[in-house]
């Protein structure tokens, strides 16, 4: 794993108005960077983002997937669509390439944050590698890219970084504790942030799914019962414009995991969840 | 990323029940998903028994069914590619619905060239049975749109696929049943409209002669297909409706259309199926239109997807599911053989309320294996009853076969390898451009290689 610094470079321009001003509402399209943009939730967001004519930047480590649904978003309205192929792992590359994507979106409204794997939870409870793994694409790099973009945001006292975590990380159970930690340093990771940097002008929003049928989950099992990705995509979409702080989508898993918590430890330790 | 994810790792799903949508046979198959044109043919790696790529599974028959084999669902890979509003040409994945590209191309003023009786297929679907609607005459069926496309091959050959560029590939996978490869992308032309709005007009007719007649009289009307009684005997046999429309002329607002609410709910017990509902219903349906003949603007949707409106409305035919029963006739039969065939189900008492009558034009099909021919096209569903569905098929299907016609293979669950041969003689040099790795339960049994796997 490689530390970085994070550093701030300063940013040319290509914009009239100077991205700095104070926040005002965004008239007309937003301008949106997906990070992790071929993952299942991610595209079917970009699909709705596209058809009311937004501004995309595109980044994910597959030139194949990321051309397709590039593609698809230029088809179906986006004002301007851009992508780079970049493994996210890597988070020395964060700072150039943030800055690139920013000013090929001639600035920033929304940073959609959608890496993640599943990874392989009885082969992490053995292999550090594999538990390493997980916990630094899903926690590791999110959070170096948290720090630079909300740096960004915070001197412009404007900005939206939506996060998706997981409804997984708000307890730790034995079928995915690795994946669930992981996102449970997301959880706790984004809270902080929002304390340090809504009083700046800047949305913090925790987005916690329950599982949703996509590619990440189709060999998990009972998936064909899973949350429908499209009604998913379109919950979240809304949240983001209304700046929500935190949304349990499907909704009722803000109840499910309500219980869940509650649960006293000397009997969820028994409990096969 | 250096590690893999489970999603990379070979899925282990079982297998399990498969329907399509006549719900007979069900076999069991894994089901592995395709989410993006590369995964083929990667994702065969570790399988036993043969593959087959198949969307939403509503063929009625055994043509998207692989008996313990395993599907390749086509239905994630689904993005739009390119659109050209010059030209209306639009470049989509296979897996796309046709009600995925209503819903972008009817708000843009575009419309799919050829609709059949449901929105609920996917193009690669559509290009693999070569399917055809209403406009048949005017337009040919659905690969006559299709200018080019791609097909990936189980040995990892990538083929653009045209007219000009592998021509026999092309022709052999238009109507060729998903053997020949996988599609992962194809172009189509859509046509503008102006309107969601269809002029319509419904027409009582009794007996072939009045059929044949409006037919003529309304050679100019796009689209045109007919319901009939196969019920009532009489003077009422081959009573029937001949709808007729064109796309309105009037500009009107081109919304997308809101989706379906109703979901046929049970599996209707088998009794609700007998001769005196059917017959009820017949006679309801005829006379719903009270005049002989009505004109109206309708909304495209119940003229071309009356039965979208019910989702799972197959249930109706309860558990044992449905046989549906599709053939074309040539011209210089098609007369004498509708009326014998027709007699034939009309005698057995079997029939039901969705049966369907239309002209096929001359436009040639340019599928190997394509089924409409210049002639009559009927199609009807039959419940299935144990001991008389089948023998009643089989006479039906060797009636078509001696009026010089064929059956439909997206929609057969019955014919024999001797009717399928005489049906489609080019079979032979079809089968050459097979994939071998691929193959379905329909393949297997109409060519006599059961168990072969």
């Amino acid at each position: 794993m490689s530390t970085s610094a994070n550093p701030e470079p300063t940013l040319p321009t290509r914009r009239n108005t100077d991205p700095s001003a104070k926040a005002e509402p965004v008239i007309g399209p937003k301008r949106i960077l997906v990070l992790g943009a071929t993952s299942g939730i991610a595209e079917a967001c970009i699909r709705l983002w596209a058809e009311r004519g937004d501004s995309l930047y595109l980044v994910a480590r597959n030139a194949d997937k990321l051309a397709a649904v590039a593609a698809d978003a230029r088809t179906r309205g986006a004002s301007y669509v851009n992508f780079a192929v970049v493994d996210l792992d890597k988070t020395a590359s964060h700072p150039e390439m943030l800055a690139h994507a920013i000013n090929s979106l001639a600035g920033l409204d929304i940073a959609y944050l959608a890496l993640g794997i599943l990874g392989e939870q009885p082969r992490a409870e053995r292999n550090f590698d594999e538990a390493a793994a997980i916990l630094h694409t899903n926690f590791v790099a999110p959070v170096s890219l948290l720090t630079w973009l909300s740096n960004y945001c915070a001197q412009r006292h404007a900005g939206t970084l939506a996060v998706l975590s997981s409804v997984a990380g708000d307890r730790g159970r034995k079928s995915n504790y690795i994946y669930g930690s992981s996102k449970a340093g997301l959880s706790a990771f984004l809270a902080g942030l929002r304390n340090r940097i809504d009083r700046e002008g800047v949305k913090v929003i925790t987005i916690k799914p329950g599982p949703v049928k996509t590619a990440m989950t189709q060999s998990m099992k009972g998936s064909e019962k899973f949350a429908d990705v499209d009604k998913v995509a379109a919950t979240i979409v809304k949240a983001i414009d209304k700046g929500q702080d935190e949304l349990y989508v499907p909704g009722i898993w803000r109840i499910i995991m309500g219980v869940i918590q509650v649960i006293p430890e000397r009997i969820f330790k028994k409990l096969n969840l | 990323m250096a590690h893999p994810t489970a999603t990379e790792e070979a899925t282990t799903s079982g297998l399990a029940p498969f329907e399509s949508w006549g719900r007979y046979p069900t076999y069991n198959a894994t089901v592995r998903p395709l989410h993006w044109q590369g995964d083929f043919p990667g994702v065969l790696e570790g399988i036993h028994g043969g593959a087959l790529a198949v969307g939403m599974g509503r063929s009625y028959g055994d043509v998207c069914l692989l008996k313990e084999g395993t599907l390749l669902q086509t239905t994630s890979m689904n993005r739009l590619l390119a659109f050209d509003p010059a030209t209306g040409l639009l470049t989509a994945e296979a897996g796309i619905t046709l009600a995925q590209i209503l819903d972008f191309a009817v708000p843009r003023g575009f419309f799919l060239p050829v609709s059949p009786g449901t929105k609920y297929v996917t193009l690669g679907g559509a290009i693999a049975n070569d399917i055809h609607g209403k406009n048949h005459e005017m337009a040919g069926s659905f690969g006559n749109h299709v200018p080019q496309f791609e097909l990936v091959r189980s040995n990892g050959t990538h083929m653009l696929c045209s007219p000009r560029e592998n021509p026999d590939y092309y022709a052999a996978t238009i109507g060729g049943m998903g053997l020949t490869g996988v599609i992962t992308w194809a172009q189509l032309r859509l046509k503008p409209i102006v309107s969601r709005g269809i002029d319509y007009e419904g027409i009582q007719f009794h007996g072939i002669d009045e059929f044949l007649d409006l037919k003529e009289r309304y050679k100019h009307v796009e689209y045109t297909v007919s319901w009939i009684d196969c019920v009532s005997r009489g003077k009422n046999f081959m009573r029937g409706i001949f709808m007729l429309g064109d796309h309105s002329k009037d500009p009107g607002e081109l919304k997308t259309s809101s989706k379906p609410k109703l979901v046929f709910p049970i599996e209707a017990p088998g009794f609700m199926l007998n001769r005196a509902t059917i017959s009820a219903f017949n006679t309801v349906f005829f006379h719903k239109q009270l005049k002989p003949h009505v004109k109206t603007v309708q909304d495209y949707e119940p003229f071309f997807y009356p039965l979208d409106a019910v989702l799972k409305w197959n249930r109706m035919y309860g558990k044992a599911g449905l046989l549906q029963f599709q053939y074309s006739l040539p011209w210089e039969t098609a007369k004498e053989g509708t009326i014998a065939i027709l007699r034939e189900i009309t005698n057995s008492g079997l029939a039901s309320f969705l049966a369907v009558l239309k002209t096929f034009g001359d436009v040639p099909s340019l599928g190997m294996m394509s089924f409409p021919m210049p002639g009559i096209m009927f199609a009807l569903d039959f419940p299935i009853k144990e001991n008389v569905s089948f023998p009643l098929m089989q006479r039906l299907g060797d009636m078509t076969r001696d009026f010089g016609g064929r059956l439909y293979s997206a929609k057969d669950a019955c014919m024999t390898p001797d009717q399928f041969k005489a049906f489609y003689p080019q079979w032979e040099r079809f089968a050459r451009y097979k994939d071998p790795a691929l193959t379905s339960s329909f393949w297997e049994r109409v060519t006599g290689q059961e168990g072969d796997r």
